[in-house]
């Protein structure tokens, strides 16, 4: 498969009913919040981490599209296998003195590794085989509107230890928010696809883990999450043909009429346009959602 | 000498790390002219021409935010992974993404604006192909249609740089009020000595009424 041969850019529209998407280590598992604006918060790695779990999923076995950071996997093994596939000795948190050798393991990882065709990796551990910049760039996520994230107590009708018998109950917290609706920007460079190999299969399925990755990471913290809108920008140039603020701007998220002021507890109390009037020439919308 | 461009960059966040503070990052005051020429290679870059930046304007007041993420911590041994090689198991090594967690904090800057003024010169890989005002139409077409070979970035890949061309006769967009006056922003990393073994080198950072200028590099201290 040869490497993509347009810039893209990509809107992704997703929201949370009742759930926390993205907790602060700082504030005690709290929703993000800009402090600023109180708008909601979810981080890059945040929705990164959600793609490779979706594509770890979908492509449970097949070759080609393992996934290197993994929740339980041992980073340098995956480079072991680089190097044992290679028949190369590994040195110490060196690139290989032989750089063609370098490239090959580079290569190799690439092609074996759909996240490192992806976001790239660094691979600078002591069993070296190099750094990747990958074609796909996400920046952080944040709210429409700004969210107000609510304490819920919750109780236990059990005790972890012994000594806590006769108390009966435990008491838990949870933090949810309400509702928000949130949206991220993502870039997608041909040129670094290059480098990467990084397919038109590749991208498919980088569309549907946006489009799917909620769906297969339910869980008691992050209460309803579903991707509602994925807007892409495809640009007939490699280089692009407009820059990327612009097309970001042609999409506009707002309250419905009449609504303004009141608390949004639905999608349908957001409505989404595009400028398409807007867009320049050689850029096309393409609705994955 | 070649003609000068002139490049308008702002974004929601950004961070450029301190070296002296990376575990825990805190970003500089401003940008570094090591990562404004990451910028403007983001957009135009052949290893014929080496982007010098001459000067930077900061248009927007200076803010903070803390930010915690789970990052991965460390490596592993490779004798560990060669014993278990040896043993062919893998399951001996216990060493997992999701236990091998840090929460690092950054400090990071938020609601960023920049213009930077930068010009190139010829490095020796350089031929009669290379004039000056070939890769200079190459960037500013560019620049002015939002064409870029990746998406420049604000530090780090997470915060993106919106840019735009400020043409040659149009101003410079107005420095915000609050940093007018002198200002000393202590030493600051000017670039890395890629040449000799990757060595940093530091100048001393002032700005005047929002604008920093930018020693040559051979004159940063390293």
């Amino acid at each position: 498969m040869s490497a993509i041969a347009n810039r893209y850019e990509f809107v992704l529209l997703f929201d949370v009913t009742n759930g926390n998407p993205n907790g602060d280590p700082d504030a005690g598992n709290l929703p993000r919040l800009d402090p600023e604006t109180n708008q909601g918060l979810v981080t890059d790695v945040c929705l990164k981490r959600k793609i490779r779990n979706y594509v770890a999923l979908e492509k449970e076995k097949d070759a080609g599209y393992a996934i290197y950071m993994q929740e339980k996997s041992v980073l340098n093994n995956q480079h072991k296998k680089a190097y044992d596939a290679l028949d190369i000795k590994p040195e110490a948190k060196k690139l290989p003195k032989d750089e063609a050798k370098a490239r090959e393991l580079t290569a190799w990882m690439c092609q074996n590794f759909y996240d490192v065709r992806t976001f790239g990796a660094v691979m600078t551990t002591e069993v070296n085989s190099g750094q990747v910049r990958g074609p796909v760039q996400m920046a952080f996520a944040s709210s429409i509107d700004p969210v107000v994230p609510m304490e819920v107590s919750i109780t236990r009708m059990a005790v972890t230890n012994e000594r806590d018998l006769e108390k009966e109950r435990t008491m838990g917290r949870k933090h949810i928010i309400p509702y928000g609706l949130y949206r991220a920007h993502g870039y997608v460079s041909a040129k670094l696809a290059e480098r990467t190999s990084f397919s038109e299969d590749d991208l498919e399925l980088l569309w549907r883990a946006l489009v799917n990755m909620f769906e297969h990471d339910r869980s008691a913290a992050r209460g309803e999450m579903s991707a509602r809108k994925l807007i892409v920008f495809k640009h007939d140039h490699p280089m692009g043909n407009a820059p990327a603020h612009q097309l970001f701007d042609s999409v506009k998220v707002k309250r419905v009429e009449g609504e303004e002021d009141t608390p949004a507890r639905h999608y349908s109390d957001y409505r989404v346009s595009i400028d398409a009037e807007a867009l320049p020439a050689g850029v096309s919308v393409i609705e994955r959602l | 000498m070649t003609y000068g461009v002139r490049l308008h960059i702002w974004g929601e966040r950004a961070c450029f790390t301190r070296p002296e503070m990376k575990v825990e990052r805190v970003s500089y005051d401003v940008i570094t002219p090591s990562a404004a020429r990451g910028i403007l290679e983001a957009i135009h870059w052949k290893p014929a021409i080496r982007w010098c930046v001459d000067r930077i304007h900061v248009l927007k007041p200076i803010r903070f935010e803390s930010l915690r993420r789970n990052e991965v911590a460390g490596k592993l041994p490779s004798s560990t992974v060669s014993k278990a090689m040896k043993a062919g198991r893998v399951d001996d090594v216990a060493y997992f993404v999701d236990q091998n967690r840090q929460q690092r904090a950054a400090t990071i800057l938020r609601d960023v604006g920049y213009v930077i003024e930068a010009h190139f010169e010829f490095t020796p890989r350089a031929d009669e192909s290379d004039t000056p005002g070939k890769h200079l139409d190459i960037f500013n077409r560019r620049a002015r249609q939002g064409q870029c070979f990746h998406m420049p970035c604000l530090g780090t890949r997470e915060f993106p740089a919106s840019f735009a061309l400020v043409e040659t006769d149009a101003a410079i967009p107005p420095v915000d009020t609050q940093l007018s006056g002198e200002r000393d922003l202590g030493y600051m990393l000017h670039d890395i000595d890629f040449a000799n073994g990757k060595t940093p080198r530091f100048f001393r950072a002032r700005m005047q009424d929002g604008v920093i200028e930018v020693p040559p590099f051979e004159e940063a201290l390293a």
